[in-house]
This record gives C-alpha cells, sequence and structure tokens, in this order.
C-alpha cells in the first residue's frame, strides 16, 4: 500500500481526495486545510487524521507521497518542504507562480530523484492523446497553423474575493484556464517557447485578466493562436478545444471528439477522405473508480504508478509542466 | 430502511437534451442550447412525451425547470398526475460558484436565510457545523421549485454521490434517505458511474433494494470497473437494487436498437432513462423500450 496524504480541500482537493482514497493500492492517512468547518466533516465522517499545519501531518503521518491542492501561491513552500522530507509530490496546476520557485522545485525534486506529477489532466483525455499520436505519425503533413482556446462561466459579475481573483494569489484566467491550454499544446505538438501580441483583458475582475489571446510561437518553429476566456457565459462548463491545420487535412479535438479532415484517405488508419469523427467512448479506458471523469482517475493511476515504480520521468512530471510556467511568464511579460 | 414502495414508470423521460448536455458532442450541445432557448421549446417536446404515454421527467434542479413547474402546476389537467424526479444539485452551479467563491463562500451563496446570523435555521446550521442541517436545508432549497408536483423519487447527483463513495462518508447517504422520506414522502435515489460500489455501500449502511440510476451500456461507456462486473451485479440475484439504466446509447454510440435488447437481457433493470428532442425519436425509444425491457408495469 502507498501511504497518501492531501493537503488543500478545495474543489480539486477533495476530488483527488476521493479518488485517492477509493484506490485499491492507496492508504490515504491524513489531510490539511486551513478550514476547521471542513476539517470537522472528515472528523466527523471519515478515516482520515485531520491538520491544520501540513509539517506536522508530514512528521506525524510520513506519507510516501502528498498531493498539494492549496491555492497557487502556497505551491512552492508547501512541495519545497515536501521533497526536503523525501516525499514523492502531485501538485496542483500550475506549478508555482513565480518562475524562480518553478525552476527550484524541478531541481530539487531531481536531485532527490523523487517522482513528481502536476494535475494537467487534459493530458489523460483520450481525444487529447489520439490527436497527440496522428500528429505525431504525420497524418496531416507539414503543420502549418494551431488554434487553442478555452471558454467557460467562471467570472460573470463585477465581484468576487476568493484567491482566484487575485493574479500575486495564482489567480487570473492566465494561470487557471490557460495554462491548461498551453499544457496541451506542449503535449500534442510542442513546446511553447514565446509569444507576441499577447491581450490580456479584463471583463469583471479588476486585479486579474478574464480574457487572454496570443501568438504563440513554439520550439520547432510552428505557430497559432491562443484565446482563452473563462467569462463566457454560452459554456455549460470549461470546454477546451484544439485544432491543428497541415498540408494534407486538419484535426479538431475537444474533450468529447477527434475529427479529421483528410485530404486524401489513409488506410492504415482506417480514415476516409473528408471528414472522420472519433468519439470519446472509443477513445476511454475503463477505470476502476469514476468520479466526474475518467481522466481523473487516470491521473491519479498513473501518478500512484509511477511512485510504485519510481517513474520519476514521466508525462505529467515537474519538469514538463515547468514548461508551461515559463511560457505563462513569456505571456505576462509580452502585455 | 427499506425502499420499494413507490412504483417507477419503465419509461422516464430525461433532460439533457434541453440543456445543452451532449457527452459526445459540445458542437451539438450548442445547437441543442439554441433550439431549447425558449422554455415553451421544452414543453412542447414534454407535451409530445406526455401524449405518447409518458408519465415521469427526471430533471437536474436548473433554475429553468423552475419555469416548467410552474407550467404543469398551472395545467393540472395534462400534468396533475405527471412525475418528476429531482436530481440535485446542479453541479456546476455550486463548482462555478466554488472556483469564484471558494466552499465556504459558495455554501454561503446557496444557504438558505443568512449563513452568518444565529436567527436563520441555516445560519445556526452553519455556526454549529450542523451537517446534517446544512443538506436538509439545501435539498429544501433545491425542492422548493416542486412544491404541488409529484415528486416520488430524489435523486442525488453523481458528481456527489461518487464524491461520497470515494470519501468513504457513506452515512450522508442514509441521512439523505432518511431525510427525503420525512420531509417529502418520497424514496431516495442515486445517480452513480460506480454502480457496483453503491449496490455494496447500500447494503452495508441498510438502504434495502435502492433505487440505483447508472450507466448501462454493453460498450462500458460510463462504466467503472468492468461490463462483466456490472453485468454480474444485474443478474445476481443476492444483489436486490432497483436499476435505472442511463446512457444505453452510450451517448449515441450504440445504434436504439441493439442498446435497447441489450437491456432486455437484465430483468432486474426496472427503467429506462432516455432523452430524445423530437416526437419520432421519442416514438422509436418508447415502442423499443416496451417491446425488451420488462420492467415495472410487469412486475
Amino acid at each position: 500500500m502507498i501511504k497518501a496524504s492531501i493537503v488543500g480541500l478545495g474543489k480539486m482537493g477533495l476530488s483527488h481526495c476521493s479518488i485517492l482514497n477509493a484506490h485499491p493500492e492507496v492508504d490515504l492517512v491524513s489531510v490539511c486545510d486551513s478550514s476547521s468547518f471542513l476539517l470537522d466533516v472528515f472528523n466527523k465522517y471519515g478515516k482520515q487524521k485531520t491538520y491544520s499545519d501540513y509539517k506536522k501531518m508530514i512528521l506525524e503521518t510520513n506519507p510516501d507521497c502528498i498531493v498539494v491542492s492549496t491555492p497557487t501561491k502556497f505551491h512552492a513552500e508547501m512541495v519545497l518542504y515536501a521533497l526536503d522530507k523525501g516525499i514523492n509530490v502531485f501538485c496542483e496546476k500550475p506549478l508555482s507562480i513565480k518562475l524562480g520557485d518553478s525552476i527550484k522545485m524541478v531541481d530539487i525534486a531531481e536531485k532527490k530523484g523523487l517522482v513528481t506529477h502536476v494535475g494537467y489532466h487534459n493530458r489523460f483525455v483520450g481525444t487529447f492523446i489520439e490527436m497527440k499520436r496522428l500528429i505525431e505519425k504525420g497524418i496531416i503533413g507539414e503543420l502549418h497553423h494551431f488554434n487553442g482556446s478555452s471558454h467557460g462561466p467562471v467570472v460573470l459579475k463585477e465581484k468576487g474575493s476568493s484567491w482566484r481573483s487575485d493574479s500575486s494569489e495564482g489567480g487570473g484566467c492566465l494561470f487557471d484556464y490557460a495554462s491548461h491550454v498551453l499544457n496541451l499544446i506542449h503535449f500534442i505538438l510542442d513546446k511553447p517557447v514565446n509569444a507576441r501580441g499577447t491581450l490580456l483583458k479584463n471583463i469583471f475582475s479588476h486585479k486579474v485578466e478574464d480574457s487572454v489571446y496570443s501568438s504563440i510561437i513554439l520550439a520547432n518553429g510552428l505557430s497559432g493562436q491562443l484565446a482563452v476566456n473563462w467569462s463566457d457565459e454560452t459554456y455549460r462548463k470549461m470546454t477546451i478545444s484544439i485544432e491543428i491545420e497541415g498540408k494534407k487535412g486538419k484535426m479538431v479535438a475537444d474533450a468529447t471528439e477527434l475529427k479529421i479532415y483528410l485530404k486524401e484517405p489513409d488506410s492504415t488508419e482506417n480514415l476516409v477522405k473528408g471528414w472522420n469523427i472519433k468519439y470519446i467512448t472509443d477513445l476511454t479506458p475503463l477505470v476502476n473508480f469514476n468520479l466526474r471523469g475518467e481522466e481523473f482517475s487516470s491521473q491519479i493511476d498513473y501518478f500512484i504508478d509511477s511512485v510504485k515504480g519510481n517513474r520519476v520521468e514521466n508525462l505529467a512530471s515537474f519538469k514538463e509542466a515547468l514548461v508551461t510556467d515559463t511560457i505563462i511568464d513569456v505571456l505576462n511579460n509580452d502585455k | 430502511m427499506t425502499n420499494n414502495i413507490v412504483k417507477m414508470d419503465k419509461i422516464i423521460f430525461g433532460d439533457n437534451q434541453f440543456f445543452a448536455v451532449n457527452h459526445l458532442s459540445d458542437e451539438k450541445s450548442r445547437a441543442q442550447a439554441i433550439r431549447f432557448k425558449e422554455n415553451s421549446a421544452i414543453i412542447e417536446v414534454l407535451n409530445q412525451a406526455r401524449e405518447l404515454g409518458v408519465n415521469t421527467f427526471m430533471c437536474t434542479t436548473y433554475d429553468r425547470i423552475g419555469d416548467i413547474c410552474n407550467y404543469m402546476r398551472d395545467n393540472p389537467k395534462e400534468f396533475g398526475e405527471f412525475n418528476i424526479f429531482p436530481c440535485m444539485p446542479y453541479a456546476h452551479k455550486y463548482a462555478n460558484a466554488v472556483t469564484d467563491l471558494g466552499i465556504l463562500g459558495a455554501l454561503k451563496a446557496y444557504m438558505p436565510g443568512n449563513a452568518l446570523s444565529v436567527a436563520t435555521k441555516g445560519g445556526m446550521a452553519f455556526l454549529q457545523k450542523d451537517y446534517t442541517a446544512m443538506m436538509e436545508l439545501l435539498v429544501d432549497s433545491e425542492m422548493k421549485m416542486f412544491k404541488g408536483i409529484k415528486t416520488p423519487v430524489i435523486f442525488l447527483q453523481n458528481v456527489l454521490v461518487d464524491l461520497i463513495i470515494g470519501l468513504g462518508m457513506q452515512e450522508v447517504f442514509l441521512a439523505f434517505a432518511k431525510y427525503v422520506k420525512k420531509r417529502y414522502d418520497a424514496q431516495p435515489g442515486f445517480i452513480t458511474m460506480n454502480m457496483c460500489k453503491m449496490v455494496d455501500i447500500c447494503e452495508e449502511i441498510g438502504i434495502e433494494n435502492p433505487i440505483i440510476c447508472a450507466s448501462i451500456n454493453k460498450i462500458g461507456f460510463r462504466v467503472s470497473g468492468s461490463v462483466e462486473d456490472y453485468e454480474n451485479y444485474l443478474t445476481n440475484p443476492d444483489k436486490k437494487f432497483r436499476p435505472i439504466a442511463m446512457q444505453v446509447l452510450a451517448a449515441g454510440a450504440l445504434k436504439p436498437k441493439e442498446a435497447i435488447e441489450y437491456i432486455g437481457k437484465f430483468s432486474k433493470i426496472e427503467s429506462v432513462l432516455f432523452g430524445a428532442s423530437s416526437k419520432g425519436h421519442i416514438q422509436e425509444n418508447i415502442k423499443l423500450i416496451e417491446a425488451n425491457v420488462l420492467g415495472a408495469s410487469f412486475k
């Protein structure tokens, strides 16, 4: 059994908590949060030890791994402490709010040989994984453009006073929403390294941006556009779409389907000329426990497998996530 | 706690198509949002379904359902005997509020009364950390719109059910079951993506023969564990529960005929939940369900 702890019982924290606790190879021993209101729920109904001090929790319960799902501004301090104690870390995205801290986290994890993971769960969504595979196979030929977008209804009024409405705490659409798209672009295409003409717009928020638009340049020279808006109520929930254009066709993926347009048929992939649609139903492996989507379980399963096998180099490691933090920094300086 | 009083219709009409929920295509979901932007469009389809023999509508507690309820109350001749199975909470409403306001902020925003004042039931529950009382108040606030309408089964949504299953906080299910029975004279229902686990949990905590609504289809869409596990629970006489099959078409990946024939293999399945936006589709589904599923009317 892998002993696990969790610090930060917000929306993602509770979700991770539930998935970890349901994992047959995990013993979730302790939880930590600043809210006594939430801890008392665990005291009353749960089996875990509860703490309001994460250091005390780590020292007393000595877990093999810890999930850090606190507001982003606390990530660096908590992650560095856990790494120092030799604990494998799953950290929510983005890695940190200061690039310098993220670099430090990557360095120390590497030196200590610990397993790390950042919660970019879209890397575990079947449609995006399939898109990556087909792009790498060159199915739409030489690429010339991409569009990465995300929309959702988070901030719809001029109010709000949580950490997400303060950029110094890691709030804002760039950290919260755009990070997912940038991370996916890296996963599917290549590292985003530069940005031009970045627009960070306030719609309802005063201290943070509600939408992000920019031209993104990748390490391999490919360029494309980013368009992200978390104040769009025409979407029922967060929706991400990646569109990639090539000389031989085009692909469009979201979390529900992958559409492939080919100028010529491809018999090796059983794809016809014109539009082909692959549905998430055909691209999703079964999970043992499902809480609001297979990808959340898949990423925890992957992390636990990494811990078991000491898989330091993995597809969701801090090193991978650092690329996203780096391009966020570029966008912030380009505005 | 026994749970076999309410007779459920074999055919239960769902609401996803009205509220832009399409698990297979975001594009289709936008088209649906446009088609059903007026409540009258929803009511028209509901009336068509009713005329074709549907007598139960299972719906999430969206704000717009309030208007549908108003219409039903205003037309007792047509809808006086009609059932609604409410499903709560509407998770995205809370999830978006949590992102914006934090968990405590969201609770305060949706708790009836003033969460910070001891003068209200909500305030007292909040300050005394009386979680059962808070759950009861939230149920009441979601149930308000259904006043005067028959709601024989009240469901907890899968996001909440599955969260609680994972957290291992089963007692919450029992508290919910007791409350909806006491306050609304209703049976508790549970929607879940983890059918087998939920069946076992209900047995463990003493909710007998629970109504469980889960994805059941032969390709394993939104099924956890394995299709074999599900089939085993659906055929094993020792596993006592009242299944409502949903996602039987696997979000459209299966053809209705083969999908419903598969459901028909399991005599334990009492009801099939389906949604459709056109008279033709509703008719086709009803015909297939009537022909293949044994359901409550034959028990």
